[in-house]
């Protein structure tokens, strides 16, 4: 007998927007998606925790300034050490680093401009929840969708990112260069996403739940989600 | 008592201003030609009640350290806008 399917916790923030694809790609790929409310600090005992993209709180401040303080994320952050899987997309991400779980910030694309189209990502890293199933240097196609997708740290971060290998994903060309050129935004050192140092935190800016079904568009999410789900399965907690 | 203050709330020097760049651009096509070194901020007024202006200082400073601004590409001054609350605050008008 298999266990019953891995229970993925998404959470609805006002504002949020990609919750529901979250939902549909963690069902796609074999799990099952818990709808969780930035409002009730309770994660439904889930496996593991989705923070959406979208507009939280209209983006009011500072992207994810305010939701990284609602009352749901004091259950992450409790989550998170104890290990347990946390992926932040586009304004989760954003929220992961207000709240202080990942390290840098955000800030307006380098054009000024907002910025919809596929991208490719190559995986820096197999050491976290949702690049078990992938090696280094590999390389995703998926969408970004993101006004504000610009990644820098202060020079001390920079330093941890570079001695600690957190960086999990840098905006690369089809054949896994790291060019200014497939730098979409700005980002330093073409960073897309990045974990915490125990690993089993995870931001990114492109949205995998939006690239698992191959009607679609390009299917570079689904190895993410696929990891997400068989980690929880094997028991491994990031 | 009501304090009043303003926080001015800045990106870190170094850090890319696209905005600041933006509006900086902009200009030669209004005819100034002769600027540079803009950078664009926030600015948040709030009024506090509390026993003494250095109680409420310090909250100010507490809030802007842990919402207002982001220590990782912002710095924050706290500025002090006078004793009493603006007196065409509805809260205040309301009151005896």
């Amino acid at each position: 007998m298999s266990r019953a399917a891995p229970r993925v916790g998404v959470i609805t923030f006002p504002g949020s927007l990609d919750d529901r694809d979250a939902m549909r790609a963690v069902a796609t790929m074999g799990g099952e998606g818990v709808s969780l409310w930035h409002a009730e600090p309770d994660l439904r005992g889930v496996d593991a925790v989705v923070l959406p993209g979208g507009f939280s709180y209209g983006d009011y401040l500072r992207c994810g300034a305010i939701a990284g303080h609602a009352p749901i994320l004091d259950e992450v952050r409790a989550f998170a050490d104890r290990g347990g899987p946390v992926l932040g997309i586009c304004n989760g991400f954003q929220i992961l680093c207000e709240a202080g779980l990942l390290p840098g910030a955000l800030i307006r694309n380098a054009s000024l401009r907002f910025i919809c189209r596929d991208v490719f990502l190559r995986v820096e890293t197999s050491q976290t929840p949702v690049t078990r199933e992938l090696v280094a240097g590999e390389v995703l196609e998926v969408p970004i969708k993101h006004g504000e997708g610009q990644y820098v740290a202060t020079p001390e971060q920079l330093s941890d990112i570079d001695r600690q290998g957190l960086v999990v994903f840098r905006y690369s060309t089809e054949g896994g260069e790291v060019t200014e050129a497939a730098n979409p935004n700005g980002s330093i050192h073409n960073i897309a996403g990045v974990r915490n140092a125990a690993g089993n935190v995870v931001g990114l800016m492109p949205h995998p739940e939006h690239a698992v079904d191959p009607d679609l568009g390009p299917t570079g999410g689904q190895a993410l989600f696929a990891s997400l789900l068989s980690g929880v399965l094997a028991g491994a907690t990031g | 008592m009501s304090f009043s203050f303003e926080v001015l709330v800045t990106l870190r020097p170094g850090l890319a201003d696209p905005q600041g760049k933006a509006v900086e651009a902009s200009l030669p096509a209004l005819g100034f030609t002769n600027v540079s070194g803009v950078h664009v901020g926030r600015h948040v007024r709030l009024d506090v009640d509390a026993p003494t202006r250095d109680e409420a200082r310090a909250e100010v400073e507490e809030i802007a350290r842990r919402l207002l601004a982001n220590p990782v590409i912002e710095d924050f001054r706290v500025l002090e806008a006078g004793a009493e609350a603006d007196p065409r605050s509805p809260r205040e008008a309301a009151s005896p």
